[in-house]
């Protein structure tokens, strides 16, 4: 048992109605790590997340998070304890404005009577400026989140997940429908977060995983099939087989 | 400028108020006695349609049962004035009581002695009410459109419970008030309709204040999050089971203010406030409005009920048909309900299609904003 290991995933396995979405995954995460999860369509990269924040319990193992297993508890209950989200498509609140939206993420406690009871704290306001200059919504603060663009989406996004302040982010396909600036500035802003928090991010694009530097894991069948830098992996004669075998841009 | 942007200055708002208080204190003598019984009938409706868009408008939960509680709260305001005008009757108790040969009162009346217990029976009973079914049910995570069956369901148990009550609470015949007693005066008389309707007013008045109260800032931004997507809201760190919760139970409190208020101006309360139809005009009521705008709830429950008695007594039998065109033409036309047309952009795409306004050609916030604001 190593102390630093922030996140271990004991033999999970999945299981809907007999399809093993996950099957036996062990994955270990360091404390201030930062991970890439890779995958051909369909091996588990997303259950993986969804067990992990409790939106779906596994048949057999174990997530032990801080010392805590996670098995049994609820989402807002995970999502206290340090587990924050990023979803693949954009999921914010398009009816409120950027503003309420990262005070929804900042606020603590999340109660409500701290909510309807008092306003919100001045240390809050300034996290929520900052976090604005961060993803460069300072011009957006008062317009309603649904009518910014895409990639501004996926950064509010973000900047939510940071707001939450949690100890381990996941961050499901960041880059998805951004430009190639974009992607180059959400792969700075994620490595400038690893560090301090510790972060999962789960991709197909290759270039972005590549820019990220990192340790990558490589899914596939429902467990992994491999670890380690980029160069590494590259070399694995299994992940070429599963999924660097196709061309690649 | 669109409506929208109509910046209200404060003079405007304080004539506003100025006007509405004067008719309110004015209403009684300009209304004959029928139509201002009706007026503060409807009234009472509104706040039960507060209840509604809150839980349905901004929280998204679609309720069909707010009889439920709006019965409730009418059947705490008839017990406490049945029970207190009781006292020339056999056994000191209901005169309906001897009807069913019963000579005990029930044990739960007994509490309604007391003015102050009725006081807030009126609204903590629907509340706690609310609030049980409501946890049980969203605690499992019941959502959309089974919550509404469920609530529709729990409606339809509590009908055929009341009506089968006759030794509890007179069953079907329901509970009458005009005939009691209320400090010292007959509550169906003109001088006691004049204050319930001054009450009426003034309830409503406080109950859109709080409404606008609940739904402004942080919490009211969750129950909007809560509507759009659920899960992301959990996976924030929130428990939406506590926020809906709360706000179910706030509806169903209003819902019994609303019912007592109804009751003590119509006269009698009985099972028949719990029907299904009933239930699903007061979700009518804020769809024609304007769901999620608090005032629409309130102006949707008295136009459309006022328009109801209007019609029914110049055409009987075809206000059917005008509600259920209503509602289509809502639904098709103007989702977001008739106040909800006027805030939004619905004025400037009704001037453009003949031509009396100028087409937007960019986003409608730089136009009017900038271009238009500097042409004006």
């Amino acid at each position: 048992m190593n102390n630093k290991d922030l996140l271990k995933l004991i033999e999970i396995t999945v299981s809907f109605e007999g399809f093993l979405a996950l099957n036996k995954l062990n994955l270990n995460l360091k404390k201030g790590e930062l991970r890439a999860v890779i995958g051909p369509n369909g091996a588990g990269k997303t259950t993986f997340l969804d067990v992990i924040t409790g939106k779906v319990k596994p048949t057999k193992g174990d997530v032990i998070f801080k010392g805590k297993s996670l098995i049994g508890r609820r989402e807002h209950k995970i999502a206290r304890l340090g587990v924050g989200r990023k979803f693949q498509s954009p999921r914010i609140f398009e009816n409120l404005t950027v503003k309420e939206n990262l005070e929804i993420s900042v606020t603590t406690p999340k109660s409500p009577l701290n909510l309807i009871n008092k306003s919100i704290k001045d240390e809050q306001l300034n996290e929520i400026e900052r976090l604005m200059k961060i993803v460069n919504l300072s011009q957006k603060v008062y317009s309603k989140a649904g009518s910014l663009s895409h990639g501004q989406k996926q950064w509010l996004e973000i900047a939510m997940l940071v707001g939450q302040k949690p100890d381990l982010m996941l961050v499901d396909e960041p880059v998805a429908g951004l430009t190639d600036e974009e992607t180059d500035l959400t792969a700075d802003l994620l490595k400038s977060l690893s560090g301090e928090n510790t972060v999962v991010v789960i991709d197909h694009d290759m270039e972005f995983i590549r820019r990220l530097d990192s340790n990558v894991s490589v899914l596939n069948q429902g467990t992994v099939l491999c670890e380690g830098t980029m160069e590494t992996i590259q070399k694995d004669k299994k992940v070429i087989d599963v999924y660097l075998g196709r061309p690649e841009d | 400028m669109s409506l929208s942007k109509i910046k209200f200055d404060k003079k405007i708002v304080l004539s506003f108020w100025i006007i509405l208080i004067a008719l309110i204190i004015a209403a009684p003598t300009l209304l004959p006695v029928f139509r201002l019984n009706l007026l503060g009938r409807y009234l009472s409706l509104s706040i039960v349609a507060l209840g509604v868009d809150l839980i349905w408008g901004f929280t998204g939960l679609l309720s069909l049962g707010q009889g439920i509680f709006f019965a409730l709260g009418g059947y705490c305001a008839a017990m406490y004035l049945q029970i207190t005008s009781s006292s020339e009757f056999p056994n000191n108790i209901p005169e309906f009581f001897a009807l069913y040969g019963v000579e005990k009162l029930p044990f739960f009346w007994e509490p309604f002695r007391s003015p102050v217990f009725a006081f807030f029976a009126i609204w903590i009973i629907p509340a706690l009410v609310a609030g049980l079914i409501g946890f049980l049910v969203f605690r499992n995570r019941i959502k959309g459109v089974y919550f509404s069956i469920l609530t529709q369901a729990s409606l339809l148990v509590f009908f055929n419970f009341f009506n089968g009550q006759q030794k509890l609470i007179n069953g079907t015949n329901g509970l009458k008030t005009d005939v009691t007693q209320l400090f010292g005066q007959m509550v169906g008389s003109e001088s006691m309709q004049r204050i319930f309707f001054w009450i009426t007013a003034i309830l409503v008045i406080a109950a859109w204040f709080f409404a606008k109260w609940v739904v402004k800032g942080r919490f009211g931004n969750i129950l909007i999050g809560i509507r759009d997507d659920e899960p992301r809201v959990r996976f924030t760190g929130y428990n939406p089971v506590i926020f809906k919760t709360i706000i179910f139970s706030i509806a169903g409190g209003l819902a019994g203010i609303s019912g007592a208020l109804y009751t003590v101006q119509s006269g009698i309360v009985s099972p028949q406030f719990m029907t299904v139809p009933f239930s699903i005009e007061m979700v009518i009521w804020v769809a024609v409005g304007g769901r999620g705008t608090l005032l629409g709830a309130i102006l949707g429950a008295v136009f459309i009920n006022y328009a109801k008695s209007l019609v029914s007594e110049a055409l009987p039998a075809s206000w059917m048909f005008i509600q259920g065109g209503l509602f289509i033409l809502v639904v098709t036309a103007l989702p977001e309900g008739v106040l909800g047309w006027i805030q939004g952009d619905g004025p400037r795409n009704f001037l453009q299609k003949f031509g009396l306004k100028r087409k937007i050609e960019t986003y409608p916030s730089l136009e009017v904003n900038n271009k238009e604001g500097n042409n004006e």
